[in-house]
C-alpha cells in the first residue's frame, strides 16, 4: 500500500495521519512535500501519527529527518506518535531516538506542545 | 519501464547443501528494487523465518537494491544489477553486484556519529548490516560493488562479520 496522508487539527497542533509505506519514491516525497506545505502555512506544532505506517525504510527515516529539520528551521516543533515496534526499532538502530520526541498516547502528545 | 525477470529460477543443489534459488539480471530501476524485495520476501517466508525477521531481511535488500540502482549505477539504463539467492535449511544468502563505479565503505559517514545524525540520507548500510547475520561488501576490480548477506533461521551467537 502507498502512502496516505491525511490532515487533521487539534488546537493549534497540526496531525498528520500517515498510513502504508514512506519509502523512496513516491512515499517519501509526499511525506517531504506536506511538511513543506505545513510549514509554509504557518503551522509550527507538527504531530505525525505513525500507527497505520506498515513499512519505512532509510529514504523514509531521511524524510522524518528532514521534516523535523524543516518545522525546526522554521521555528517549530515536530513529534511522532504511536510508533509501531519496527519504526521504534529503526530508530533505535539509527540512534534517532534521541532526536525525536515520541508519544504514545494523543490527548498526552497534543498537551505537550503547550499553549 | 523495466521489464520484469522470471521471479523463480530454481537451480540444482551444490556440494556445500545451499541450492541457488534465483540468478537475475536486473535494470537500474526502482521496479527491480520492489521485484527483488518481493523474491526475497517469498524465499524467507519459506524458508520459515519469523515475521518480523521476514520484514528485516526484505528491508536489507531493499536497502542493498536501491544502493546498487541508485548510488552505483545512477538509474543508468546500460548497467545492471544482478541479484542471486542461495538457500540452505538453515539459512538465506542474497548477493547483489551493481556496475557502478564501486566506493570505499570505510569512507562511508558514520550516520551514528553526532554531527552526522541530522543527515538526510546514509543510514542504508548500516541498517543492511544490524538486520543480516553477515554482511560482506567488495570492491570490484575495475568496478562495481558486491554486497553478500546471510540470514540464519536460528542466528548465532556473534554479530555481523
Amino acid at each position: 500500500m502507498s502512502l496516505k496522508l491525511t490532515t487533521r487539527k487539534v488546537g493549534d497542533v497540526m496531525v498528520i495521519d500517515a498510513s502504508g509505506k514512506i519509502t523512496l519514491g513516491e512515499g517519501s516525497t509526499a511525506f517531504r512535500d506536506r511538511i513543506k506545505e505545513l510549514v509554509a502555512a504557518g503551522d509550527k506544532k507538527v504531530l505525525v501519527n505513525m500507527g497505520d505506517v506498515t513499512y519505512i525504510d532509510s529514504s523514509g527515516i531521511g524524510e522524518l529527518v528532514s521534516g523535523f529539520t524543516t518545522t525546526t528551521n522554521s521555528g517549530g516543533v515536530l513529534k511522532l506518535l504511536n510508533l509501531g515496534k519496527r519504526v521504534q526499532d529503526l530508530l533505535q538502530i539509527t540512534k534517532l531516538y534521541t532526536v525525536f520526541e515520541t508519544h504514545t498516547d494523543e490527548a498526552e502528545a497534543i498537551r505537550s506542545f503547550g499553549a | 519501464m523495466a521489464a520484469r525477470a522470471p521471479l523463480f529460477v530454481l537451480m540444482p543443489e551444490t556440494d556445500s547443501g545451499s541450492t541457488m534459488h534465483a540468478d537475475l539480471t536486473l535494470d537500474s530501476s526502482l521496479e527491480s528494487v520492489d521485484s527483488a524485495e518481493e523474491l526475497v520476501l517469498r524465499e524467507a517466508r519459506e524458508l520459515g523465518l519469523d515475521e518480523d525477521a521476514q520484514h528485516y531481511t526484505s528491508i536489507a535488500v531493499r536497502e542493498c537494491m536501491v544502493n546498487a540502482v541508485a548510488h552505483g549505477n545512477r538509474y543508468n539504463g546500460r548497467k545492471k544489477v544482478r541479484l542471486q539467492v542461495w538457500r540452505t535449511e538453515e539459512s538465506i544468502t542474497v548477493q547483489i553486484d551493481d556496475e557502478g563505479d564501486g566506493f570505499d565503505h570505510d569512507e562511508v559517514p558514520n550516520p551514528l556519529e553526532e554531527e552526522n545524525l541530522m543527515r538526510h540520507s546514509g543510514r542504508g548500510l548500516l541498517m543492511i548490516r544490524a538486520f543480516m547475520d553477515e554482511t560482506t561488501v567488495t570492491r570490484r576490480v575495475p568496478k562495481g560493488t558486491c554486497v553478500r548477506m546471510v540470514k540464519y533461521l536460528r542466528p548465532p551467537a556473534a554479530g555481523n562479520s
